[in-house]
């Protein structure tokens, strides 16, 4: 799957690694942790998803039974993925998570349902873009259906740019360091 | 069923293949391969024909091969539509790092433009 990807020239960021506090525009405290490792954070997860509303799904991810989502999580908590997930108490509310590609890392984040629009998305992103520079990650990029502005919106803001918005699903992508990539 | 398949370069396609030929030796499907030369891989269209034939026997199926020249889509939809097909199979699109599937450019056209029915294989 190796194909020449655009980045921007200018350096994004910086960004604040986890962890990170703040009350949610609910009232909620939520705090945004690096992943751990711990089996506890990865059942947590696997609830999370399975709560995972099916109209929320983008490209076929998360996958809708249990089976599924667990070998999908295995997949992404490869040792060279960086994950970071926000916690209200011990309930996992979203995820955000780096998966290397090549010389760049691929992007994507969940916030549960009842969780969504209370700007928990945006911390969720500069914490996974923190935790991803001080591990070495260069480059970035992701795919969003088209008609989902609300994260198109959300992308631009944390200073994605558009790469290619000639297939089906746009791509973006953001650039952390002026070096390449050296791994995650 | 009359189907036409199309097999291009990818992983991804050759799956595709081998779920077709299961189909079609329950179904009794008359299945015809179109090979596509897509670009985007190290395999040749010799390469290719050597793996759908390897499948084809493997599967006990005999099926027409043709050889597919030019624009992949437009090329598939118009054999299917001129040649009476009742069905266009092609690979359901290959999945990134993340697991999310990316549809290609030419299950892209084909399913955009084809007046007959069309299966994405996964």
């Amino acid at each position: 799957m190796s194909r020449d990807r655009r980045f921007p020239d200018e350096v994004a960021g910086p960004f604040e690694s986890p962890p990170r506090r703040f009350e949610d525009r609910e009232g909620r405290e939520i705090e945004i942790r690096a992943h751990d490792g711990s089996e506890r954070e990865y059942e947590a997860l696997a609830s999370m998803y399975g709560e995972f509303d099916p109209a929320d799904r983008a490209q076929g991810i998360p996958p809708s039974d249990d089976r599924r989502i667990r070998e999908w999580l295995d997949n992404i908590f490869c040792d060279a993925c960086l994950n970071v997930i926000a916690w209200d108490g011990d309930t996992a509310a979203g995820h955000a998570t780096l998966v290397p590609d090549d010389d760049a890392h691929e992007l994507a984040i969940f916030v549960l349902q009842e969780y969504q629009e209370a700007g928990i998305g945006t911390h969720l992103m500069e914490a996974l873009l923190g935790h991803g520079a001080e591990s070495g990650v260069g480059k970035v990029w992701l795919t969003v259906e088209r008609w989902n502005q609300p994260a198109v919106g959300l992308y631009k803001k944390i200073g994605f740019e558009i790469s290619d918005s000639e297939s089906f699903e746009m791509e973006m992508a953001i650039r952390l360091t002026d070096g390449s990539d050296e791994g995650g | 069923m009359r189907i036409l398949l199309g097999v291009g370069g990818s992983d991804d396609s050759l799956r595709a293949l081998e779920r077709t030929i299961e189909r079609a030796n329950e179904a009794g499907d008359d299945l015809t391969v179109a090979i596509l030369d897509e670009g985007g891989t190290d395999r040749t269209v010799d390469d290719i024909e050597a793996d759908v034939k390897e499948a084809l026997d493997s599967g006990g199926i005999e099926a027409d091969i043709r050889y597919v020249e030019g624009d992949p889509g437009s090329k598939l939809v118009d054999i299917a539509e001129s040649e009476g097909f009742d069905r266009i199979a092609l690979s359901g699109g290959t999945t990134s790092p993340m697991g999310k599937i990316q549809l290609g450019s030419t299950a892209e056209f084909v399913l955009l433009n084809s007046h007959v029915s069309v299966s994405l294989i996964r």
